[in-house]
């Protein structure tokens, strides 16, 4: 089965969860790198011409040559929280499999490792080994103990603020809470009878038929929501 | 207790703490963070146990990861530590990898002897090595005519071969590392041709008597540059060995613990290469030092290197 979710206790017995990310985003960001890393190479070589191409120019645009080849990659996943201007487009972000930030040592070995990865041709030992691991690791990847996972975003949707949020009167499950709360989410996306016909099942809760009962779940599921 | 209560009991640590993870941190806080995170895990398993609604647990959720992050970038900033790394951790890593190293240095130096005795011998030898056009440029970069020594064209200035070194000579040894995830092979092939290549070279300008020029050139960073090819190629097989031979532990595992132990390594073959491209650019290629000073300084070098190098094992525990 196809799960792209991660999950590792922590201490303190919580569960992280993350989704690990496959080769499609991660070819689009790395596509988007490298088009950023030839543009400031042309800016670069464009700049070092008039300081003389075998003198101070040539020599500082070898060692910044060497940098943008090698450690682009390196200084972006370590200081700008594992994304790469790539990456980040891609809302995508490299971190350790303990789901904590991404050191510089596993940076680097996972970064270095590419050259592997690359082989023989577009990064195909890299795509294969993606494919046959569930976490969709490359080789740098598994090497440095890394992952690379989406970043979660955390909108909540602005129109719940205008319903008046309601205590209900006994407490409820956690998947109980959740399932009233997408009711609420989704709510606009059924019609009105459906909507009636599935509060009704909830009438034990909401004390309430028809039209009224769909009004007190939207408020009991704001409430779930953490509106006050 | 009813949801409301607690949420009022606790609200003013979780806003404070919200608030201190706004701003970034200074100095070293993680005794406070710490606190705050076993607080905050007791929290949210409360809030879970006692069915608290959805938003809350999620907050709590979140306040729990952000405590965490922060808790363990602390960790891994402290771990760079300069003034450690070069007293305990780079020399403990060199250490450790001392069979590696032993492996890299044969694979390294035997073809090089062979190659170099075979090329002193025999006239035509180099060609078999490196073609025509290459031969020839070597033979002018060691010319004892040469103004600049080791340079293609003596209009290259110094900081051009520093930048030119920088990039040629770390990305050797960085692939010669990343050669090692191929069970090894790859590094043993780039040690092996640098090696035949660097022999012929010096077998054959030593049958073309360029020794006062080449060898007091290359005595120098040779100390540095040599030592960190090695060290990388031990690196290299540090990985191709943990998927080889795995031990009590799985393959991935393996593979995943000697990622980490490399690490030092790699930072200090760049520094070492840094180094080396920097004597070889501004120090090795001057014609104006008398080759005693060259060969007295390069000897210092490279009781330094190797000095440090054989440092590591007193920090080895148990």
């Amino acid at each position: 089965m196809l799960d792209t979710r991660y999950r590792v206790e922590i201490p303190g017995g919580i569960n992280l969860e993350a989704q690990v990310v496959g080769p499609v985003p991660r070819f689009f960001a790395f596509a988007i790198d490298l088009g950023i890393r030839g543009i400031i190479i042309f800016v670069l070589s464009l700049l070092s011409i008039p300081l003389g191409s075998g003198g101070m120019g040539g020599g500082f645009f070898l060692i910044f040559l060497f940098v943008i080849e090698w450690l682009y990659p390196v200084l972006f996943e370590v200081f700008s929280r594992g994304q790469t201007p790539g990456k980040k487009l891609l809302k995508i972000s490299v971190i350790k499999d303990d789901l904590s930030p991404v050191t510089l040592g596993a940076s680097m070995v996972r970064n270095l490792l590419r050259t592997v990865d690359f082989l023989p041709l577009f990064y195909l030992v890299g795509l294969v080994t993606m494919l046959s691991n569930q976490r969709f690791q490359r080789l740098g990847d598994l090497a440095a103990g890394t992952l690379v996972i989406s970043v979660p975003e955390s909108a909540k949707p602005a129109a719940m603020q205008e319903i008046m949020p309601l205590a209900p009167s006994t407490s409820l499950l956690r998947p109980e809470q959740t399932s009233i709360i997408e009711f609420l989410q989704r709510s606009n996306q059924l019609s009105e009878p459906r909507q009636q016909e599935l509060a009704s099942i909830l009438e034990g809760i909401t004390h309430e038929k028809g039209d009224n009962g769909v009004e007190q779940l939207r408020r009991i599921g704001a409430w779930f929501l953490g509106v006050r | 207790m009813k949801q409301q209560l607690f949420e009022t009991q606790h609200q003013g640590v979780w806003q404070q703490i919200e608030e201190s993870l706004e701003k970034p941190t200074q100095g070293d806080n993680s005794k406070v963070l710490a606190e705050n995170y076993l607080l905050l895990c007791q929290h949210l398993s409360i809030a879970k146990e006692r069915l608290y609604d959805a938003a809350l647990v999620e907050r709590l959720n979140n306040l729990v990861l952000a405590l965490y992050r922060e808790l363990y970038r602390y960790r891994s900033e402290t771990r760079l530590n300069i003034y450690a790394f070069f007293k305990r951790d780079f020399p403990l890593a060199i250490y450790r990898h001392r069979y590696f190293i032993l492996v890299a240095l044969l694979v390294l130096v035997l073809p090089g002897l062979v190659a170099g005795l075979w090329t002193y011998l025999d006239e035509d030898a180099v060609y078999s090595v490196l073609d025509g056009p290459e031969v020839r440029q070597i033979e002018r970069m060691y010319d004892p005519e040469a103004r600049k020594i080791g340079r293609e064209r003596e209009a290259e200035t110094d900081v051009f071969m520093f930048g030119f070194y920088i990039k040629n000579n770390i990305s050797v040894a960085f692939r010669c590392f990343a050669g090692g995830m191929l069970i090894g092979i790859g590094t043993l092939l780039v040690l092996f041709f640098n090696g035949m290549f660097m022999g012929s070279i010096a077998g054959h300008l030593t049958r073309l008597d360029y020794v006062d020029t080449f060898y007091p050139f290359v005595v120098g960073h040779g100390s540095f540059e040599l030592t960190a090819i090695v060290f990388s190629g031990a690196a290299g097989l540090r990985l191709g060995y943990s998927i080889l031979n795995p031990g009590h532990s799985s393959r991935l595992d393996s593979l995943r613990e000697a990622g980490r132990d490399v690490v030092p390594m790699l930072y200090g073959i760049v520094l070492m290469l840094i180094i080396a491209a920097f004597l070889e650019a501004f120090w090795s290629s001057s014609s104006s030092l008398s080759i005693e000073v060259k060969y007295t300084v390069g000897a210092i070098l490279w009781a330094l290197v190797l000095l440090y190098s054989f440092s590591g094992r007193r920090h080895e525990s148990g």
